[in-house]
């Protein structure tokens, strides 16, 4: 029997370490749903890099304002506090720093922090969109992910094989099976799911898992 | 002084073969599809412009507005950061046989490219896309002990802009999330030309509110009923074709 995180146990895990009045971007797709997990009684700020902070929940169907939309060209509407801002502002926020937390989907990850989740390889057409830029600038770079490939491969190495997204980015991975934070070019266990032993998880880990405290227990609600 | 033009064909008339256009918008949003469908229209009549170079977040989505314009065979290359869409079949047949260029660009780094062709500013330096592909051949440098990447400026000879409110002067409104690209490129062409879906007289917008100074616009048209990209394509309109 496979023991995993669903998508949406990751981005709650994910959401979890948002602090209130933090500003934050989220990827398209997958890392949208973190957005849905927010504990209560703290509020983000969600940014997109289409010019608007503060946006929530999708308007009903058939409601949808087209000039109101994500990065992911998905109908959204405002929250109170909301405001509209032109692509070099909005990147000014991106790369200058100002946001706290990037939440990214990933093809790989390596252990000095690299990330790749742009392009598979030269087959195709190759899109970037804002995902190089928010790798540089957010205070804390994280990343939300099956633990290993559709194949079973690992999706956490020593080294990318993929073309980089970003150079020593990443700064902890969420991933179905654990909690892992990157510190000085290894990877840290922080939390694993209990049914796991160490070596279970390092089986299906691309690189060293390095245990430098207690490993915590993944624990989190049925979702 | 009034900026104002009769119409859309009349606004885009002077575009040439061989010019660089940047075109606002986000997917849909902001898309000046009037202006766009004019320019098609005179092709269609005249032959010209073609082989233009154009700079726009994406490559069109379905077959109305910048997909059609690539479509009809009038562009030879795409400045963009994110060419995909839900429906991006006409960029992508094309690509992958070779028959367009393109350049593709980081989003907040093709965003700060306009900005800094606007603002007189050749090239710059940027963390992003340091140590990754789309950085070969361009110069890096360390400021502080981090290492930048060098990019250059980008102008245009025109840019096709949608606003909301404009007036006579060219002084500019936006709606929401329209606003986008659109006053980064409206600094950076040599010929600013803008569909508003209102014009107002001078005076007939709060300088409080304004958001792209006339200063940068040469050309205003009134399209009163402008048409979204995401409503086309659910009624899955091909331009030329739709009323």
């Amino acid at each position: 029997m496979i023991v995993k995180l669903t998508n949406n146990q990751i981005a709650w895990r994910a959401a979890q370490d948002i602090h209130d009045g933090a500003y934050v971007n989220l990827g398209i797709g997958f890392p949208e749903k973190v957005a849905q997990y927010q504990p209560p009684g703290r509020e983000a700020i969600f940014h997109t890099e289409n010019g608007i902070l503060n946006f929530g929940e999708p308007p009903p169907k058939g409601e949808e304002d087209w000039d109101l939309i994500n990065a992911g060209k998905k109908a959204v509407t405002l929250k109170p506090g909301a405001a509209f801002f032109h692509h070099a502002d909005s990147f000014a926020m991106v790369r200058g720093g100002h946001l706290d937390v990037a939440i990214l989907g990933a093809y790989e990850v390596a252990e000095n922090g690299d990330l790749a989740n742009w392009s598979t390889g030269p087959k195709g057409v190759p899109a970037v969109g804002g995902a190089m830029d928010l790798v540089h600038g957010a205070r804390r770079v994280a990343v939300i992910t099956d633990h290993v490939t559709k194949d079973g491969k690992p999706k956490l190495l020593r080294r990318c094989t993929l073309p980089l997204t970003g150079v020593g980015c990443v700064t902890r991975v969420y991933t179905s099976l654990a909690v892992i934070d990157i510190e000085g070019g290894r990877f840290v266990l922080r939390e694993k799911l209990p049914v796991l032993s160490l070596d279970d998880l390092q089986a299906v880990t691309g690189a060293e898992l390095l245990v430098t405290g207690t490993v915590a227990d993944l624990i989190v609600p049925e979702l | 002084m009034d900026k104002t033009v009769a119409d859309p064909a009349t606004a885009v008339a002077g575009i040439a073969d061989g010019m660089t256009v940047m075109i606002g918008g986000f997917g849909g949003a902001g898309s000046p599809i009037e202006l766009i469908h004019a320019l098609i229209d005179r092709f269609r009549a005249a032959g010209h412009p073609k082989n233009l170079t154009i700079i726009n977040n994406n490559a069109g989505n379905g077959h109305v507005g910048l997909a059609a314009l690539i479509e009809a065979g009038m562009v030879k290359k795409l400045i963009c950061s994110f060419p995909r869409s839900a429906e991006p079949v006409v960029f992508t047949d094309l690509y992958l046989a070779a028959k367009i260029e393109l350049e593709l660009v980081p989003q907040g780094t093709l965003a700060e490219r306009i900005r800094a062709g606007g603002a007189g500013i050749p090239a710059f330096y940027t963390p992003t896309s340091y140590g990754t592909d789309l950085a070969k051949g361009k110069p890096v440098a360390e400021f502080d002990g981090q290492s930048y990447v060098q990019e250059r400026w980008l102008k245009a000879d025109v840019a096709l802009v949608k606003a909301q409110i404009a007036d006579t002067h060219g002084n500019l409104t936006y709606r929401a999330a329209a606003r986008n690209f659109n006053p980064l490129m409206c600094m950076a062409a040599a010929q600013t030309i803008v569909q508003a879906t209102r014009i107002v007289p001078a005076g007939g917008i709060d300088p409080e509110i304004v958001i792209t100074p006339g200063i940068f616009v040469q050309k205003v048209v009134a399209v009163a009923h402008p048409r979204q990209e995401e409503d086309l394509n659910r009624a899955n309109a091909v331009y030329p074709g739709i009323a």
